[in-house]
């Protein structure tokens, strides 16, 4: 067996550029998967308030129970017998954001009812509105909570994002598919493919472990 | 102090599904009164003080905090006003519920700021102020966590002081502190009843009670058995439920010689020396 890695590092332009793409998708679904994991997570926390609570069951539903590839597809393949045509770089960014989002709500949700009921009674009785003991008291302490598990939500988000290749999206997987079309070395260019999505992963996770590390340093955690 | 009550309850009625908490209480805190809720566990005090903010709603009964009705016929009042009384009622919670990821100084101002539109100076200077009075002035910058229980519930109430309520509501404020720590938190409330704050105070410290009581109310079944001055209530208690209640928490607390009236005095004597 002799490895021969010198076709992949011969385009390295083209992974560079794929590696871009990823990033940039991942960047603008992980940014929406968070806003809407908060908004759903805060939707999700009071079952009294039914229409809320029911429509943003369903979206956790849908979304967390049916196969990101075959939402993907729905986006890109299925939208447009609707009329609706959608970039395929968008439907990449709304699809794995729709996905990761599901995922982030719960974290969401879960964060926030691990806090303590005394931490919302005490703003109440102070006089604040529900919104404002949720914003300036529950939330700051649910968000550092929340760090472990979303880092683990972004690490799979990068690493699902190889999917969208499959929607004409020029990514990091794409590119290295193209080179093994070319030069039939699949083993070296996964190789090498796998070597840069661990090194996007790492990145992700050294960020938030540095971000966790200063809100605990700022008293944040007890 | 007849002419006016800071809060006044009629009727309360509230039940956990079958399990009924409160069975039809009446009863009201004078203006610049101490009025301390004493009674044995699940008797109901500590409901009967969470329904004066609104933590908890009582299903029947009217509640009304300085002439505003806070419940009305079992109907609570919309949450905007809800929002507005609760500023004017200053809550003290067993376990302190400080703010962990502020800091004493910012556990005080938050309130004022973001509630009575005080500049942050301005706050600052309210929050000194009120820390100084509690003892705590030289913990304005520390962390909560870095606080002792004692200190904690300081803070908690320089806390709510700072929304300069009407009323302080007291949810048994030292039972989760070390003994040695409950002292400096009593001193602090005495502060205040001496100073002509209204105070409805659920605690099982009955040399509290004695001291620093205008009104002694004893729940017990959720209903108020008892009330009364508390040199009446600790020397001659009506009810046969008050004196065993008393028997047992006085003869727990260690001073059941000079607080209990003769009789149960000589049945713990006997009690504690069975050959005598």
């Amino acid at each position: 067996m002799n490895l021969d890695f010198s076709p992949v590092f011969a385009d390295w332009e083209s992974l560079a550029s794929g590696a871009l793409v990823t990033i940039e998708i991942t960047a603008f679904a992980l940014l929406l998967g968070c806003v809407i994991g908060l908004l759903v997570g805060i939707g999700r926390l009071n079952p009294q308030r039914r229409i809320v609570y029911g429509l943003c069951s369903l979206y956790l539903l849908c979304f967390r129970g049916t196969p990101l590839l075959v939402q993907l597809f729905i986006w890109f393949y299925g939208l447009p017998q609707f009329g609706v045509k959608l970039p395929a770089f968008a439907c990449g960014v709304l699809g794995l954001a729709m996905y990761s989002g599901a995922y982030v709500s719960e974290i969401v949700r879960g964060s926030i009812q691990s806090i303590d009921r005394g931490q919302a009674e005490a703003a109440r009785s102070l006089g604040m509105s529900s919104g404002q003991a949720m914003r300036i008291i529950i939330l700051p302490q649910a968000l550092v909570r929340m760090i472990p598990p979303l880092g683990n939500e972004f690490i799979a988000l990068i690493k699902n994002s190889a999917l969208v290749s499959l929607l004409t999206i020029h990514d990091l997987m794409h590119e290295g598919q193209k080179i093994i079309a070319v030069s039939y070395r699949s083993l070296e260019t996964y190789l090498v493919i796998a070597l840069v999505y661990l090194v996007l992963t790492t990145i992700t996770t050294t960020i938030l472990r540095y971000i966790e590390k200063r809100l605990r340093a700022g008293g944040m955690v007890q | 102090m007849s002419t006016s009550d800071m809060i006044r309850i009629r009727d309360l009625h509230k039940s956990y599904g079958s399990h009924k908490v409160l069975t039809g209480i009446d009863f009201s805190v004078p203006t610049s009164q101490v009025v301390v809720v004493i009674g044995p566990s699940g008797s109901g005090k500590s409901t009967l003080l969470r329904c004066c903010n609104g933590l908890e709603v009582a299903q029947e009964g009217t509640i009304e905090i300085d002439g505003r009705a806070l419940l009305e016929h079992g109907r609570l009042l919309p949450e905007v006003q809800l929002n507005a009384l609760r500023t004017q009622v200053g809550m003290v919670f067993q376990s302190f519920n400080l703010f962990p990821h502020l800091s004493v100084l910012e556990n005080v101002t938050v309130g004022p700021r973001t509630l009575r539109g005080m500049r942050r100076a301005e706050a600052d200077a309210l929050a000194k102020t009120l820390l100084a009075k509690v003892g705590l002035q030289d913990k304005t910058e520390a962390m909560p966590a870095s606080l002792s229980g004692g200190q904690k519930q300081r803070v908690a109430i320089a806390r709510a002081l700072a929304m300069e309520p009407k009323v302080m509501l007291f949810d048994e404020p030292t039972s989760a502190l070390d003994p040695e720590l409950v002292g400096e938190v009593l001193q602090v409330m005495k502060l205040l009843a001496k100073e002509g704050m209204t105070m409805m105070v659920v605690t099982h410290e009955m040399g509290f009670a004695r001291d620093v009581a205008d009104v002694v109310a004893v729940m017990d079944g959720g209903r108020i058995i008892e009330l009364g001055a508390p040199e009446v209530i600790f020397t001659a208690p009506r009810q046969a439920r008050t004196r065993e209640f008393l028997h047992a928490v006085l003869s727990a607390q260690g001073s059941v010689a000079n607080a209990l009236p003769p009789a149960a005095s000589a049945d713990a004597a006997a009690a504690a020396n069975p050959l005598g």
